[in-house]
């Protein structure tokens, strides 16, 4: 037989064969690293009014939640994943099953079924001093009530920091767990929100706080 | 995974043939994930993730060559190609079955360099980065494969 022309091998050899499932593989992927305990950081997708959360955890906790992107100048989720990646551990995967009780919560609360979260939180990506001391007193507002900016500044030791207090909020790494769309304005203005002041609204209408 | 997951995957049904490729690709996004937090912003994941799958089809063809040969393959047992009757797995769809034996019969850095010229269209730098050689020497390595495939593939 002739051998044949490199041509023709060359366009069969690009007919890479067909094979394989890929979701399967990945699936099989990590179903073996949870095993293996090679999961640092778990995460899933939750369906929310407001839009698509992000939900992340590591094992200590709830790590990040990702509220919908609705400013152009906001994190998307592959960001959010990428800062995850750079700040807690580049071992990322997305595991449903583990994040099974924030997610049962969350939809519980946007039900108005759930006053309260109970899961642990990690803490890991606020950094310690004025904003871990602030998102701490965030932390400890009561569901359907509100705090200042100013009241929140001193309960973290500064009372004069309110501008602080709301960038500790801005940056809160945990929104609607560590409840920042309960902090608002002295003078009875709603404040920002990543996630849009409209969700805010409608977070402390469900509450019942307005 | 999501990024680069198809092209590994690609490399590995390739290489070692569809069913075994899901186990080896396993293997090597085990692999990296062990070896991740070593890996300082690893510069160019594919090629790394690739590196890891050669070497994962490697050790997958060198224990087959160790596994229980059937009888009336002696070529196996020399440590010749495998003869397709005694592949484990038939490639289904695209691509020419035959072929794609003779491709996983070629020495393993042919047979990666050539896999990852075609089936994964990489570039020669991207070929010598994945098997850790010079440019030249990645386009040596699919050259000489291919004139291989071209003698014994007809």
């Amino acid at each position: 037989m002739n051998p044949m022309s490199e041509k023709k091998l060359e366009k069969l050899l690009r007919q890479a064969p067909s094979g394989g499932d890929l979701d399967r593989a990945v699936q099989g992927v990590i179903a073996r690293a949870e095993r293996d305990g090679l999961i640092d950081v778990a995460y899933a997708t939750v369906d929310s009014p407001f839009g698509t959360l992000l939900v992340a955890r590591t094992e200590r906790g709830v790590v990040r939640l990702a509220l919908p992107k609705h400013r152009g100048d906001q994190r998307s989720e592959e960001e959010v994943l990428e800062d995850l990646a750079r700040f807690v551990s580049p071992r990322v995967l997305e595991s449903p099953t583990r994040l099974d009780e924030e997610r049962r919560q969350l939809d519980d609360y946007f039900e108005g079924k759930r006053d309260h979260f109970e899961v642990p939180v990690d803490w890991k990506l606020t950094p310690p001093g004025f904003r871990n001391r602030a998102l701490h007193a965030v932390a400890r507002i009561p569901y359907g009530e509100t705090r200042t900016y100013g009241e929140i500044a001193q309960q973290a030791g500064n009372p004069r920091a309110f501008r602080a207090a709301g960038t500790a909020c801005g940056r809160n790494p945990i929104p609607l767990i560590v409840p920042c769309h309960r902090v608002v304005q002295t003078g009875g203005g709603i404040g920002n929100y990543g996630g849009g002041p409209e969700m805010k609204w409608a977070l402390l209408d469900l509450e019942g706080a307005i | 995974m999501d990024e680069h997951g198809s092209d590994v995957l690609g490399f590995l049904v390739a290489s070692v043939g569809p069913h075994d490729a899901e186990d080896c690709f396993q293997e090597t996004f085990i692999a990296a994930l062990r070896a991740y937090p070593r890996v300082e912003h690893a510069r160019n994941l594919r090629s790394w993730l690739l590196t890891i799958a050669h070497r994962k089809a490697i050790d997958h063809h060198r224990a087959r060559g160790r596994r229980a040969v059937p009888a009336g393959s002696p070529e196996e047992v020399a440590g010749g190609k495998p003869s397709s009757n005694s592949r484990p797995d038939t490639i289904v769809g695209g691509g020419d079955p035959e072929l794609w034996t003779a491709v996983s019969g070629l020495p393993p850095k042919q047979r990666s360099a050539v896999v990852l010229r075609f089936a994964t269209d990489m570039s020669y730098a991207g070929i010598a980065r994945a098997l850790d050689c010079s440019e030249d020497a990645a386009r040596r390595s699919v050259h000489e494969g291919l004139q291989k495939l071209r003698g014994e593939f007809a």
